[in-house]
């Protein structure tokens, strides 16, 4: 079978799996959820499947797991959406329309990824520029204590989630350009030079200022772990790791002792996970968490099936706050269980593996590292927002990949999925 | 760099797995988290049940029964809570709601309620319901209250803040539970504030407090049945034992008077110890109880179940244990000069007691030194009317000797005759009482009592009534309440 029959095939079974979902959740939900929005789930397949031709015209030799890997967790999202809201998830699907608008526009016109590298300070440049309009007087819009948000009119977007698809870009072409010096480093304790490492710390530091600014710290963790992650990847050494880990446990230190948000998080954290001890304020700061936790334990072992978990109240309204974004793992593990949330994890896990199978497979640094860089954002994205949610780690809100409801998150995402298929229909032409 | 990128996939995958080791440990941390405040998993699924109907001990008034609500919003039928009798069986029957969970039996007994309990019968009809897709009941509770003497009660008391509870002294059986002020439980789920608006002369009104159990009274002269069980127990004294009255005892070198109106302080001059009690004098309590002792005293009233929840059916948390309190905390102290042993022997101090206790004191007389276990539950039947659990009588306590008993019972014949509680006389049947008048120090703020069985000869009720920021004696306020439910119970 070619690689796109089988990606074709792959897309058909996440169809399957998607028009099962919906119908399950029409099936207990009959008073709420009309006959009608069980379309969504025929245009959620038709789709990907116009995604899939422009794949087949485009990138005839990209990896044939990816897309509908991505295809099957934005399909978990929409049903667990769907479940929650039917008009939620009207929206999220208009939003995944101009996500593979955008991934279209990206494999077709882009045509070779490569040429980024030459604009990389530019793309740093306006991933911090990006990540500083929230600060914006009368454009940033607070929402849940963080400024992340952007707003035009009715429209709001946040414009982190491409600021993080860019910064991975100017790392994977800086580190390219640098790697050697930099793993070589010079003088007796071999320490980069600062002219080799200056830009680097520029940019990821006016990053970090600015997330600190704007009360991000799901971003900043992000930021951090991918900049450390794609630096070990690209020079091998160990003490950078080391001298990494060291100013994050300084950073944490001190935001701890500066900012009261910080500690209340850690405080909520240390008292409502793990032993879920009686100090954990469970009716004011620490609703959201314990909430989170009644629901994955309440799930069990197969969950209480789509639409019948305890998730609405009387009202309608969700006992989590914000379950459709950032605590949609909790929903997806109090309906399918541990079953569907391992389930779930696997997915991540198997995306981040073709990722980074398509990284060992390049021949040039600059598409390793932007292969390794995309895929360890997503793999670490969802890390952090399923952690914070199971209470693994302190929680810091940030969307779960693919599946979270949210425009910005779902078009960056698709936008990351079309820049690996792109490096993938590269690496895979050069080698045949 | 692929070395690397290999390290790297299993950093992430590893990260990975101990997501779902985590998720894995609230699953197996599941049974004690459901518990907890604020858990909406096992409460909503509760709701899904056709909860059993609580009934008054005549198995036809309704306390509480279902009302089946379709909400759209969640597309599922649920069973909610009405009380039909509203404010009467507002204690002990408690609440079952959405919004603030569960209280008094729809708490304690909600296993039986939703039929979750660990019985085979249940368990194999539960299954089978569930396979056939039919609605989970629960089974039906029967109690032991009167209905009709508990609308007595629940009146005599209106409008006032105390309480009164009745009981069979031979089986243990709450035939009365009643607290004043309070509320209509139907009222919990979407008008609560219309329950915190409630007032009472006394603040707080605090409506959801269950004055019987958790109502902490100073229990005054009542307390001084517990001490005169102690002295006739010892041996040191006996009825007929005659003392003398100055009107004050002294104690750590100062006067302590004895009640006073508005003539002054009474003064009895040579009385017997059966006069004593009759007449309520302080100062003859005073002098027993420096004999007899602090540690004699507080030994005699944990024989009585003082220091100890008594094992009603209600939630541990709505009942309070009597005894000594400091700062609002149970005090059992181990050096017996910390309590002064005169003030204790007449029920001042720092004693406080629930109206629950104080009529077990009277059961353990009236039964002849036996204190049966109180017991709110006659029977639970299965939905299809078969009976799942029925209560037996059983001992609680033993609290004196039974020649202490038939002593006691005398003298306290002997305060409804011609004593202090003359007002709890009824024609035809010899009740025994003892009144309490504890003085709070502030004038018209006194906590006044009655305890008392009837008939005397063969006890068929014993009964305690307590009321709060009262002008008046526990023989002019509590007494005519006792002397009604009592009538009511009786008739």
């Amino acid at each position: 079978m070619t690689l796109r029959n089988r990606e074709l095939v792959n897309l058909l079974l996440v169809g399957l799996l998607t028009a099962a979902g919906f119908t399950a959740v029409y099936i207990a939900r009959q008073d709420v959820v009309s006959a009608g929005s069980l379309s969504y789930a025929a245009f959620f397949v038709a789709l990907f499947v116009a995604a899939h031709v422009v794949v087949r015209l485009a990138l005839p030799f990209a990896d044939p797991f990816l897309l509908p890997l991505g295809g099957l967790l934005t399909a978990v999202g929409l049903t667990m959406i769907y479940r929650i809201d039917p008009n939620l998830a009207l929206r999220q699907g208009l939003w995944v329309v101009v996500g593979l608008v955008a991934f279209a526009v990206i494999v077709v016109f882009l045509r070779d990824y490569r040429t980024l590298d030459r604009y990389k300070y530019i793309l740093g440049l306006t991933a911090i520029f990006l990540l500083a309009l929230p600060a914006v007087p009368h454009l940033g819009r607070t929402i849940n204590g963080a400024n992340l948000w952007v707003g035009f009119g009715g429209l709001v977007f946040q414009p982190g989630e491409f600021a993080k698809v860019l910064l991975v870009v100017f790392l994977a072409g800086y580190l390219r350009d640098n790697r050697e010096v930099l793993s070589v480093g010079s003088g007796r304790y071999r320490l980069p030079s600062p002219k080799h490492f200056g830009p680097l710390l520029v940019i990821w530091g006016g990053a970090m200022l600015v997330l600190f600014q704007t009360n991000d710290l799901g971003g900043g963790l992000l930021y951090f772990s991918i900049f450390l992650a794609m630096l070990w990847v690209a020079t091998a050494r160990w003490p950078y790791v080391a001298v990494g880990l060291g100013l994050f446990a300084v950073g944490a230190y001190a935001l701890y002792h500066v900012t009261p948000h910080v500690r209340e998080r850690v405080s909520i954290w240390l008292d409502c996970s793990w032993t879920f001890s009686n100090a954990c304020p469970v009716y004011k700061e620490g609703y959201q968490l314990a909430q989170s936790i009644y629901a994955i334990s309440g799930g069990g072992f197969f969950g209480r099936g789509l639409g019948q978990g305890v998730l609405l109240t009387a009202e309608g309204k969700t006992y989590i706050p914000y379950l459709e974004t950032d605590f949609i793992y909790a929903a997806i593990a109090q309906e399918l269980g541990l079953a569907g949330a391992a389930g779930l994890i696997l997915l991540y896990v198997v995306f981040c593996y073709r990722g980074f199978r398509i990284a060992l497979q390049a021949s040039d640094g600059f598409s390793k590292l932007l292969a390794v860089g995309l895929t360890a954002a997503l793999g670490i994205q969802a890390f952090i927002i399923m952690g914070g949610v199971t209470g693994l780690i302190p929680l810091t809100g940030i969307t779960l990949p693919f599946v979270s409801y949210g425009g910005s998150s779902i078009v960056a995402n698709f936008i990351v999925l079309g820049l690996l298929l792109m490096v993938s229909d590269h690496v895979n032409r050069d080698n045949s | 760099m692929n070395a690397q990128v290999r390290k790297l996939f299993f950093v992430l995958a590893g990260l990975f797995v101990a997501l779902v080791a985590m998720t894995t440990y609230w699953l197996w941390k599941a049974p004690d988290l459901e518990a907890r405040q604020g858990n909406p998993n096992l409460f909503v699924r509760q709701l899904t049940i056709d909860r059993g109907k609580i009934y008054a001990a005549d198995g036809k008034t309704v306390f509480a029964r279902n009302r089946q609500v379709r909400r759209k919003s969640v597309g599922r039928t649920w069973y909610l809570r009405t009380y039909p009798t509203g404010e009467l069986a507002a204690r002990p029957v408690g609440y079952s709601t959405i919004e603030r969970s569960r209280s008094g039996l729809e708490e304690s007994l909600n296993d039986y309620l939703t039929g979750s309990n660990a019985n085979l019968d249940t368990i194999v009809s539960n299954t089978l319901d569930k396979l056939k897709g039919i609605t989970q009941r629960g089974n039906d509770v029967i109690t032991t209250i009167d209905a009709r003497a508990q609308r007595t009660a629940q009146s005599a008391l209106a409008g006032k803040c105390g309480a009164a509870v009745a009981l069979d002294p031979q089986t243990g059986k709450v035939l009365v539970w009643a607290s004043q002020p309070t509320y209509d439980p139907n009222l919990v789920e979407g008008h609560f504030r219309q329950i915190q608006r409630i007032t009472a002369p006394c603040t707080p009104a605090a409506p959801l407090l269950d004055r019987v159990s958790q109502g902490l009274f100073i229990p005054g002269s009542t307390f001084k049945v517990v001490t005169a069980a102690a002295a006739l127990d010892s041996g040191k004294v006996t009825p007929t034992t005659s003392f003398t009255d100055r009107g004050y005892c002294i104690e750590y070198g100062k006067k302590v008077l004895n009640f006073a109106d508005q003539s002054g302080p009474e003064v009895f001059g040579t009385v017997t110890f059966s006069e004593a009690l009759q007449h309520s004098i302080n100062a003859v309590f005073c002098e027993v109880g420096k004999e007899l002792g602090v540690r004699a005293v507080l030994d005699k009233a944990k024989d009585f179940g003082f220091y100890e929840k008594p094992p009603v059916e209600l939630p541990s948390d709505e009942i309070s244990a009597s005894g000594l309190y400091v700062n609002g905390h149970l005090y059992d102290p181990k050096d017996p000069n910390a309590v002064d042993p005169g003030r204790l022997a007449f029920g001042q101090e720092r004693l406080q007691a629930t109206p629950l206790q104080m009529a077990l004191v009277a059961a353990g007389v009236a039964n002849g030194g036996t204190i049966m276990r109180p017991t709110l539950v006659d029977r639970i039947v299965s939905p299809k009317g078969k009976v799942i659990q029925r209560t037996q009588p059983d001992t609680w306590k033993e609290a004196m000797k039974p020649q202490t008993a038939a002593e006691l019972t005398a003298m306290m014949t002997a305060v409804v005759e011609a004593g202090t509680g003359t007002a709890a006389q009824i024609p035809g049947v010899q009740v025994a009482g003892k009144t309490g008048t504890a003085e709070t120090g502030r004038a018209g703020e006194n906590d006044t009592w009655f305890i008392a069985f009837a008939p005397a000869d063969n006890p068929q009720v014993a009964v305690a009534v307590a009321l709060s920021n009262q002008s008046g004696t526990g023989g002019t306020t509590a007494a005519p309440i006792a002397k009604q439910i009592i009538e009511a119970l009786l008739r």
